[in-house]
């Protein structure tokens, strides 16, 4: 099925197209790992809907990505849970390890890194998301173990 | 206490329709089947049940409400987008006892005569999103969701929509815009969802929690159900315990447990036998609260006596070794970043507290900066949209209430009261 035709059947769950906009917009993102224009203009012409509209969205929620990322996004949560149990030390560490800033990606596009507000994992902090796998209990060193894992 | 909303759910195969239907699970919908629309509301009405979504509101009124519109067809959707700092109680349910939750949203769809649900799961629960596509699958597969559902003439379809991580489509008028394929923004009330919802239809939201205690409600019966726990606002209610305790988790106890039992007797007292400082008893948005409101009943009713709230549920636990200024910084920091923007008073006072606690919290806080917080706090409280301006102002005065001279060292000392990580 291309993904036009995925698209349009997804809108097959609401009682109009414009309610399939933000699964349209994980259609298309699963592709690149990032909304380009092009995947926004996809998604405009599939559901029919004016390419502001489409972008005014796109742009409203944080998990929708504007520019290239990493292989690998690791979404690390520093909210107060793991701010506590030292979730500031990793994002320094990640720093000193891989040069990785919040916000950025490596040199070589194998790992971007976003700091996320709570992940619903508090009772095992610091946690992160590492692409849709979940981390938790993080320590200085069982984190680069678990990175390691990620071509 | 006996477990319902969490029960059977160390068995490995907990999420599986077999092992579900094993424990007897859907015989409520059948008992359900057997009944009026009309008197399952009733039910509901009779039991107290309070919706666990943070606001409390009662749930058979607001099925009522949605009911007695005449508009057809009327949806149905879940809130599942858990996104409140310290919150991870509806997880356990999403993710190892799924068909609880579809079985309550077929008998609460079915007492509301709704055809369409959906699960508003937020974007950053992807192992939810599977475990729960798959028991719908499931249950399509058996005959508990799709037309005529177990031959009752009754109809119902369900499917999962995934936010994409904004906090206030939580909030559901922005999580109607959401599942609409809109910015997230809060609506203006009234009119409320039951008239004028999703696609401008009644509309019940209602979240995971409370849809998981129909089942109960429907096989206990209202009377069995409203003896557990505090009588005005009976039930089970889940508890997301964590930060400095020695078993951190959730907990399912009866509503109106005091924070005492729940940290020292369930959560294993304070980690490394440390001293309590301070609890945050609903989640970041509810004002925290000093170690003298330990023996407050959990609950809608006896938190706001305390100047708090029951919120989510989620109790976070400080030790002494924990600096309040950096949490209450980080906690603005979330509700700064977290605003939708549409209100001044959220959008810009949000920023200016954060500003004002970071500079208390790296030390160049200055003298009157107590006092500018309270205004500034002052100043969005009652004046915004939507709860969450009110809630990060209340946040703030919690602590300046609780923790003044905390707040007061770090300005007049330059650097914390604690020695973090002793
Ligand atoms: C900023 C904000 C965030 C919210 N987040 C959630 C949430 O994540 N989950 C939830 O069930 N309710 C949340 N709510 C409450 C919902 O608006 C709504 O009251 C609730 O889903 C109703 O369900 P209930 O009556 O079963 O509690 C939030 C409210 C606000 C103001
Ligand atoms: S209070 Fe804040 S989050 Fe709520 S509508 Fe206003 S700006 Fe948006
Ligand atoms: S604060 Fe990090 S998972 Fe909740």
């Amino acid at each position: 099925m291309d993904i036009v035709d995925e698209i349009r059947a997804l809108s097959g769950k609401y009682p109009d197209r414009r309610g399939a906009l933000l699964p349209a917009l994980y259609v298309v993102q699963k592709e690149a790992g990032w909304l380009s224009q092009e995947a926004l203009d996809t998604v405009s012409r599939a559901l029919n809907l004016p390419q502001a509209t489409v972008k005014g969205v796109a742009t409203f929620y944080s998990m929708y990505k504007h520019r290239p990322m990493g292989r690998h996004l690791i979404q690390l949560c520093t909210n107060v849970a793991c701010m506590i149990m030292g979730a500031e030390r990793l994002v320094d560490l990640l720093k000193e390890k891989y040069g990785l800033e919040p916000g950025g990606t490596t040199g070589d596009g194998r790992f971007s890194l976003v700091v996320m507000e709570c992940i619903g994992a508090c009772d095992r902090a610091p946690a992160m998301l590492v692409d849709t796998d979940f981390h938790a209990g993080l320590t200085a060193d069982n984190i680069f173990r678990i990175l390691e894992e990620y071509e | 206490m006996e477990r319902f909303l969490l029960k059977n759910i160390e068995s490995p195969g907990s999420a599986d329709i077999d092992e579900y239907l094993r424990v007897g699970g859907y015989a409520s919908l059948k008992k359900a089947f057997g009944m009026e629309p009309a008197d399952i509301i009733a039910e509901v009405k009779a039991a107290g049940l309070r919706g666990r979504g943070g606001a409390g509101f009662p749930t058979g009124m607001k099925w009522d409400f949605a009911s007695r519109d005449p508009k057809f067809p009327k949806y149905l959707i879940c809130n599942a987008d858990e996104g409140e700092p310290g919150t991870f109680k509806d997880r356990p349910i999403l993710e190892k006892n799924p068909h609880l939750l579809i079985e309550g949203m077929v008998i609460s769809a079915y007492a509301l005569k709704s055809e369409r649900g959906y699960i508003y799961l937020r974007g950053e629960y992807p192992y939810a999103k599977a475990v729960l596509e798959k028991a719908i699958a499931e249950a399509y597969g058996k005959g508990f969701l799709g037309p005529d559902i177990t031959g009752s003439g009754f109809g119902f379809d369900l499917s999962v929509h995934q936010g994409a991580g904004a906090y206030i489509c939580g909030e559901e008028t922005a999580l109607i815009d959401s599942i609409e394929g809109r910015r997230g923004q809060p609506r203006i009330k009234p009119p409320f969802p039951v008239n004028v919802g999703a696609w401008g239809m009644p509309t019940v939201v209602n979240n995971v929690e409370t849809l998981a205690n129909i089942p109960l409600i429907v096989s206990m019966g209202a009377e069995k159900y409203s003896a557990i726990g505090n009588p005005e606002c009976p039930g089970p209610k889940l508890f997301s315990v964590s930060c400095c305790v020695e078993r951190p988790g959730v907990y399912e106890l009866p509503m109106g447990i005091t924070l005492r039992e729940i940290i020292y007797e369930h959560a294993g007292g304070i980690r490394g036998g440390r001293e309590l400082k301070a609890v945050i008893p609903g989640g970041i948005s509810t004002p925290v609260l000093t170690p003298e409101g330990l023996d407050c009943p959990m609950d809608f009713v006896n938190l706001p006596k305390r100047g708090s709230m029951l919120g989510s549920g989620a109790v976070m636990v400080f030790d002494d070794t924990v600096c309040l200024v950096k949490v209450c910084w980080r906690a603005m920091r979330f509700f700064e970043h977290e605003s939708c923007g549409k209100c001044t008073p959220c959008r810009e006072g949000t920023g200016w507290m954060r500003n004002i606690l970071e500079r208390i919290e790296n030390g160049f806080g200055r003298d009157g900066d107590i006092e500018l917080l309270q205004d500034i706090a002052l100043s969005i409280t009652g004046k915004t949209f939507c709860p969450l301006g009110d809630g990060a102002a209340g946040v703030v005065l919690g602590f300046i209430r609780n923790f003044s001279e905390e707040f007061r060292y770090h300005i007049a000392n330059k650097e914390c009261m604690v020695n973090e990580g002793a």
